[in-house]
C-alpha cells in the first residue's frame, strides 16, 4: 500500500517537473525569461503593448488614441498624413489624387475657385479611388460557386458545421473567408453608418452641421435596423460611378478634407452589417465592433483585449510603397533608406496587455518590447540632462543601443478661468488684471519641472508647435513673460502683485471680506498620488496672498459643474483632431460656450471681436492674411486671459536599436507600415541580454540541504524527548 | 440531505434579490444614466441627442424603479431594475455598456483566474500546514519563537513588496522565468509558477500562524493524550489524531474560498497580466459600466452562497457527528 502511494507521488511530481519543462522549453531554450510561446520563425514580428482595453474598433465609433492604435492600420480613409513631410501634409490613401473641390452657389450652380466665401452655399468633394484594391479576407465576404454569399443566412443555432469550426468562439472559427474589390459604394455607406443614430457616432452631431442630407437621413432611419441603410438615398454624398463618389457639404469648410483623413471615413461593405448583425454572433463577441474587416495593410487575426492582440499582414494589400521625399534631413537619418520599397515591413504585430509601468519597462530592456513610453519612476534610470538644458539617453541605455525621440504633441493643457464667474469672470478691467495676476504667478515651468520630468513646453498661448499660426520666435505672451538674454522669462512676482493691487485686491485681500481672497479650483484629482500637485497649485496662489479651495470631486460631478458654470478655476486639455488653428481656437469661441450652448468653450468666453475673427479665419486657406488674423487672435486672448496657459507635453519615447525608420508623426496614426525591424539584431541581443543566472539558485538548494541535516537531527531529538 | 440543499438554494433566492437591489441602489444613487452616458461617450463633442441616443440604445430611457407612463405591469416591467435584473436570476449577464457579451468575457477569464488561485490555495495550504505542524512539534522551544517572530515579521510585508522584489528578483535578476504574461495549455505553466510562489510565500505568515492556533487548541485535548499513552511518536499524533480533528475549521476557511477563486485577484493579476476576472469588476466601476458591475456583484454573491452550502456539506464528511437538517 505504502510502495503504492509513492508510486503515486513519484508519478505525480514527475508530470508536474515534465510540465513545467514542456513549457519552459517551448521557449527558446537559453530564454527561461521569454514571455513569447511562438517561434517567430523566418517572420518579422514587431511586439507592442496596451494598458487599457480599447473600446471600439468600428471606425464610425472608434476615436481614442488606443483605438486608433489598431484601427488605422486596418481601416483606410480616401487620404493620409504624409508620413516624412513637414508641416503635415494631406496625401492621396485609396484616393487616386486629391480631391477636385468645387464651389456650388445656392441654386447648385459651379463657381470659381476665387470666389466670396459668402457666395459658396455648397462645396462638393469629388474622389475618386483606385481599382484593385481589396478588403482582406474574412467571412463575411466568401462566396460559394454560385456567388451567394456563405455566411449570410447562418441558422440560429450557429450549427453549419460543414463550414464552421464548432463551438464557435471567434472568427477564425469559420472555415472559408471572401473578399472583393473596394468600391466607391463603400465610401458612401459608411457616411450613412455615420448618421445611423443606432451607431452613436460621435461625430454625427458635427456632420450634420457640414453634409448636406445628413440629419434628414438620420431621421429617416432612425427606427430601421443597420442593415436597412444600403438602398436609402442620403442627399449629400453619392456615388458617381463605381471608382468616384461625392461628399456636398454646406458652405465652405476647408478643414473637411482633414476629417477624410480620419478613419471615421474608411470605407465599410455592406456585407459586414449584413454578417455580424445575425443572431447568436454578438453573444460570442463576434462583432464589427471587435473584429474589423478593411482594405489595410493589416487584419487582426486574434482579438483578445483581456490578454493579447494581434494584428497579421493583409496578404490582399494593395500597392503602396515607402514614401520618396521627405524633409531635407531625413536622407541623412536613413529615413529613406527603404524609399520605394512595396509596405508594410512588418509581417506581424502583437499587441500584450501589460497594465503596470514595472513588468512592462523590464520587459523593454530584456529585449520583449521593441519600443517603450517612459514612466516617471524609470525616468532616470532612462533619461539625463545635459549642461545646455537638453536631454539625452543615460549610458546604460545608449549601451543597449536604445533610440530616444522627443516630440511636442499638439495638445494643450490650461488652467481655465470660468468667465460667467462674478469673482475671476467678466470683461471688467478689475477681473481682467486678476486673471493676469494670477497667470503670472501659477508658474508652469516649475510645474513641468517637477511633476512632468521636465516633458512639456510651457504654452505662450492657444495653440501648440506645429500648427499653423504658431510662431516660436515672436509669440511670446508679452502679460505674462518678457524677453530676456535671448528667451522669454516669466515676469516677476512683484509685477504679479501690483496687477493684483490695481484688480482692487492688494496683498491679495478681498475688500468686502477683508480677509484673504478665496478662490474655489475644481478637480477630479481626488487621490493621495494628487495631493502633491494641489498643494502645488495653493502654493502658487499663497503667493499672491490668496486662498485656494481645492474641490476635489468625481468625474460626474466635475462635468456637472461645467455644464452648470458652478466652476471658477479648473484645468483643462484638447488634442487636436486634426493640424488647423480652427481646431483650438474653437474652444473659445463664444458660439461653442460650455454653458449656454454645451460646446466646448468651457470657460465660457464670449470676445465679439474675437468672435468675429474666428469666423473670418475658420474658412480660410492659410497665408499670410490668414496668419495675421490668428495672430490678432492670440492677443485677444492674451489680453483677456479666460485661460492661463499651462502646456504642451512632450512624448518621450524609447526604442531599440533595431526598430527601423522611426521619425514622429503626431498626426498620422497608420505607422505600423513604415516600420521595419532588425530580427537578426533582436534576436542577437535577446540572446545576449537574458542569460539565465542559475547560481544563486543553486547556492540556495546547498544551503537548504546543509540546513536539512541539524533540522533533521533537531526534529529526531524532539520526537525522542516528546516520546519520553 | 437533498431536501436541506434544496431549502438552502431556496433561501439563497430573496438573498441574492436583496443583493441585486442594493447594488442598483448604491450604484445609481451615485451614477445617474446620463453620467454613464457621459462616461462611455467620451469627452469630445458629447451632445444632448448624442446622450439621449444611448441611452435610448442600451435601455436606460425608462424610469429606474417605477414607470408612471406605463399601464398595468408594464409600470414594474418597464423600468431599468426590472430589465436589468430579471436576465441575472438565468444567468444571462447580458452585453456590457461597451457592447461585449459579459457571460463570454466571464468564460473567458474565469479560467486564467483559477490556474493562479487554485494552485496557490493548494500549495499554500501544505505548506502552511507542515509548516504549522512543524511548530506545533517544537512548541514551547526557541524554534518555535524565532517561527512566531518570523511569520509576523512575514504577515506585516505588503503582498505588494512580495510582488515586486519577486519579479525584480527572479524574473529580471535571474531571469529564470517571464516577469509577467499567460498563455493557453501547458505554456501557461512558466507564466504561473512565479505568481504561484509569491502567492504562496506571501500567505505563509498569517496562514502558518492561523493553522498554528487550530492545531495547539487540539493538540492539549484529552484524546491527544492518550494517543500519546499509546505509545505512538509525536509525528503520528500530530498527522493520524490532531491533523483530522482540526479538519473542520480547516474546512471553513478553505471550502468556502473555493468558488471564489473564480472572481481571482485584482493586484496578481494587474501585475502579471493575467487575464483573470480581478480586475474585471474594477475596471467596471472605474468606467461605470453598470451592466458588468451589476453581473459580477451578482455572481460574486452566487458563487459564496454556493461556498457556504459546500461548506456545510463538507462538515458532514470530516465529521460523522454533523448531520444536516
Amino acid at each position: 500500500m505504502y510502495s503504492f502511494k509513492v508510486c503515486v507521488l513519484a508519478k505525480i511530481v514527475a508530470l508536474l517537473f515534465g510540465a513545467v519543462f514542456y513549457s519552459c522549453s517551448s521557449s527558446a531554450s537559453s530564454q527561461l525569461n521569454n514571455p513569447y510561446s511562438e517561434d517567430e520563425g523566418t517572420q518579422s514580428v514587431l511586439y507592442e503593448s496596451f494598458s487599457e482595453r480599447p473600446k471600439h474598433f468600428d471606425p464610425a465609433v472608434a476615436y481614442s488614441s488606443n483605438e486608433y492604435a489598431f484601427i488605422a492600420q486596418i481601416y483606410e480613409p480616401p487620404f493620409q498624413y504624409h508620413y516624412l513631410k513637414r508641416p503635415y501634409q494631406v496625401v492621396p490613401l485609396t484616393a487616386t489624387r486629391m480631391p477636385e473641390v468645387i464651389y456650388l452657389n445656392q441654386n447648385g450652380e459651379k463657381l470659381t475657385q476665387d470666389v466670396k466665401d459668402s457666395d459658396i452655399a455648397f462645396t462638393d468633394y469629388v474622389i475618386e479611388i483606385q481599382s484593385d484594391i481589396r478588403y482582406q479576407p474574412h467571412p463575411a465576404l466568401a462566396t460559394n460557386t454560385q456567388g451567394e454569399y456563405e455566411y449570410h443566412q447562418l441558422r440560429k443555432d450557429l450549427s453549419e458545421a460543414d463550414k464552421i469550426t464548432l463551438p464557435l468562439q471567434t472568427l477564425n472559427d469559420f472555415k472559408n473567408n471572401g473578399s472583393r474589390e473596394l468600391i466607391a459604394e463603400d465610401y458612401v455607406y459608411q457616411i450613412k453608418r455615420l448618421a445611423h443614430p443606432k451607431m452613436q457616432s460621435p461625430i454625427a452631431e458635427i456632420m450634420k452641421n457640414y453634409i448636406v442630407g445628413f440629419d434628414n437621413f438620420a431621421k429617416q432611419v432612425s427606427d430601421r435596423p443597420k442593415t436597412a441603410i444600403r438602398n436609402l438615398p442620403i442627399t449629400g454624398v453619392t456615388a458617381l460611378s463605381r471608382y468616384q463618389y461625392c461628399i456636398r457639404i454646406k458652405g465652405k469648410y476647408p478643414q473637411f478634407i482633414y476629417w477624410l483623413a480620419m478613419p471615421f471615413f474608411s470605407p465599410m461593405p455592406w456585407e459586414a452589417d449584413v454578417f455580424y448583425e445575425q443572431p447568436g454572433l454578438a453573444d460570442k463577441n463576434i462583432t464589427l465592433d471587435w473584429f474589423p474587416l478593411g482594405t489595410g495593410p493589416y487584419l487582426m487575426a486574434e482579438n483578445n483585449p483581456n490578454r493579447r492582440m494581434t494584428l497579421l499582414k493583409n496578404p490582399l494589400f494593395h500597392h503602396e510603397t515607402y514614401p520618396t521625399e521627405g524633409e531635407a534631413e531625413d536622407k541623412q537619418k536613413g529615413l529613406l533608406v527603404d524609399a520605394g520599397k512595396q509596405l508594410p515591413f512588418i509581417d506581424k504585430v502583437v499587441f500584450m496587455l501589460e497594465k503596470e509601468t514595472i513588468p512592462y519597462w523590464t520587459k523593454f530592456l530584456q529585449g520583449y518590447y521593441d519600443a517603450s513610453g517612459i514612466a516617471s519612476d524609470s525616468f532616470d534610470q532612462a533619461i539625463q540632462f545635459t549642461g545646455s538644458g537638453g536631454v539625452a539617453l543615460t549610458p546604460s541605455m545608449l549601451e543597449k543601443g536604445i533610440q530616444l525621440q522627443t516630440s511636442v504633441t499638439t495638445s494643450s493643457f490650461y488652467m481655465g478661468f470660468n468667465m460667467l464667474d462674478a469673482t475671476v469672470g467678466g470683461e471688467t478691467e478689475q477681473a481682467r488684471k486678476l486673471r493676469q495676476a494670477i497667470a503670472i504667478a501659477v508658474d508652469y515651468e516649475e510645474y513641468i519641472s517637477i511633476f512632468m520630468n521636465g516633458r512639456g513646453v510651457a504654452a505662450q498661448g492657444v495653440l501648440p508647435p506645429g500648427i499653423y499660426g504658431f510662431d516660436e520666435k515672436e509669440g511670446i505672451n508679452p502679460y505674462i513673460y518678457d524677453w530676456l538674454d535671448g528667451r522669454a522669462q516669466r515676469k516677476k512676482i512683484e509685477a504679479a502683485k501690483q496687477l493684483l493691487s490695481d484688480a482692487g485686491y492688494a496683498n491679495g485681500i478681498d475688500p468686502k471680506t477683508k480677509e484673504a481672497l478665496i478662490l474655489y479650483f475644481d478637480t477630479t484629482s481626488t487621490s493621495v498620488d494628487d495631493r502633491p500637485r494641489m498643494n502645488w497649485y495653493r502654493k502658487q496662489f499663497e503667493k499672491l496672498g490668496i486662498k485656494l479651495v481645492i474641490r476635489a470631486t468625481d468625474y460626474n460631478r466635475f462635468q456637472e459643474k461645467m455644464r452648470t458654470g458652478n466652476a471658477q478655476l479648473f484645468v483643462w486639455g484638447w488634442n487636436a483632431d486634426y493640424p488647423d488653428p480652427e481646431n483650438f481656437f474653437f474652444l473659445l469661441y463664444g458660439a461653442n460656450s460650455k454653458v449656454q450652448h454645451g460646446g466646448e468653450n468651457a470657460a465660457n468666453y464670449h470676445n465679439p471681436e474675437f468672435d468675429r475673427l474666428f469666423e473670418q479665419m475658420r474658412n480660410m486657406d492659410n497665408s499670410e492674411q490668414r496668419y495675421q488674423i490668428i495672430q490678432q487672435m492670440q492677443e485677444l486672448v492674451r489680453h483677456d486671459a479666460p485661460w492661463i496657459f499651462g502646456f504642451h507635453p512632450k512624448n518621450f519615447s524609447l526604442f531599440h536599436g533595431w526598430y527601423k525608420n522611426l521619425k514622429p508623426n503626431l498626426m498620422a496614426n497608420n505607422q505600423l507600415k513604415y516600420t521595419r525591424i532588425d530580427t537578426a539584431e533582436r534576436a542577437e541581443q535577446r540572446q545576449q541580454w537574458n542569460l539565465p543566472v542559475f547560481w544563486p539558485l543553486l547556492l540556495g538548494c546547498a544551503v537548504f540541504i546543509l540546513l536539512l541535516v541539524p533540522a533533521i537531527n533537531a526534529y529526531r531529538r524532539r520526537v525522542r524527548e516528546t516520546r519520553l | 440531505m437533498t431536501q436541506y440543499i434544496l431549502r438552502r438554494l431556496l433561501y439563497s433566492l430573496p438573498l441574492l434579490m436583496g443583493v441585486n437591489i442594493l447594488t442598483f441602489v448604491l450604484f445609481f444613487v451615485i451614477n445617474s444614466p446620463d453620467d454613464m452616458a457621459r462616461m462611455q461617450l467620451g469627452q469630445k463633442h458629447v451632445t444632448e441627442q448624442s446622450i439621449a441616443n444611448w441611452k435610448q440604445q442600451h435601455g436606460y430611457d425608462v424610469p429606474l424603479l417605477w414607470n408612471n407612463q406605463a399601464l398595468g405591469e408594464e409600470q414594474i416591467t418597464h423600468t431599468i431594475f426590472y430589465q436589468k435584473s430579471v436576465g441575472l436570476f438565468l444567468f444571462r449577464f447580458g452585453v456590457s455598456d461597451s457592447g461585449r457579451n459579459i457571460g463570454a468575457d466571464i468564460k473567458e477569464r474565469a479560467l486564467p483566474s483559477l490556474a493562479v488561485a487554485l494552485p496557490t490555495l493548494l500549495v499554500g495550504l501544505f505548506v502552511n500546514i507542515c509548516f504549522a505542524l512543524l511548530m506545533v512539534l517544537f512548541r514551547n522551544s526557541y524554534l518555535e519563537q524565532a517561527g512566531i517572530v518570523l511569520c509576523v515579521v512575514m504577515m506585516s510585508i505588503s503582498s505588494l513588496f512580495y510582488i515586486i522584489g519577486g519579479q525584480f528578483f527572479i524574473g529580471k535578476v535571474l531571469r529564470l522565468v517571464p516577469i509577467s504574461g499567460y498563455d493557453d495549455g501547458f505554456s501557461a505553466i512558466k507564466f504561473m509558477i512565479l505568481p504561484v510562489l509569491i502567492g504562496v510565500f506571501s500567505g505563509i505568515g498569517s496562514g502558518v500562524r492561523w493553522y498554528r492556533t487550530l492545531f495547539l487548541e487540539e493538540v492539549e485535548k484529552d484524546y491527544v493524550r492518550t494517543a500519546r499513552a499509546k505509545g505512538l511518536t509525536e509525528t503520528q499524533t500530530l498527522f493520524r489524531h490532531v491533523l483530522p480533528n482540526a479538519m473542520i475549521p480547516i474546512l471553513t476557511g478553505v471550502v468556502v474560498v473555493l468558488p471564489l477563486l473564480f472572481m481571482g485577484s485584482l493586484i496578481m493579476e494587474s501585475f502579471f497580466s493575467i487575464p483573470g476576472l480581478g480586475s474585471y469588476t474594477i475596471d467596471a466601476i472605474n468606467s461605470q459600466d453598470f451592466a458588468i458591475v451589476r453581473a459580477m456583484v451578482f455572481l460574486g454573491s452566487v458563487l459564496y452562497v454556493i461556498g457556504l452550502l459546500l461548506t456545510d456539506i463538507s462538515y458532514t464528511l470530516v465529521d460523522p457527528r454533523v448531520r444536516l437538517s
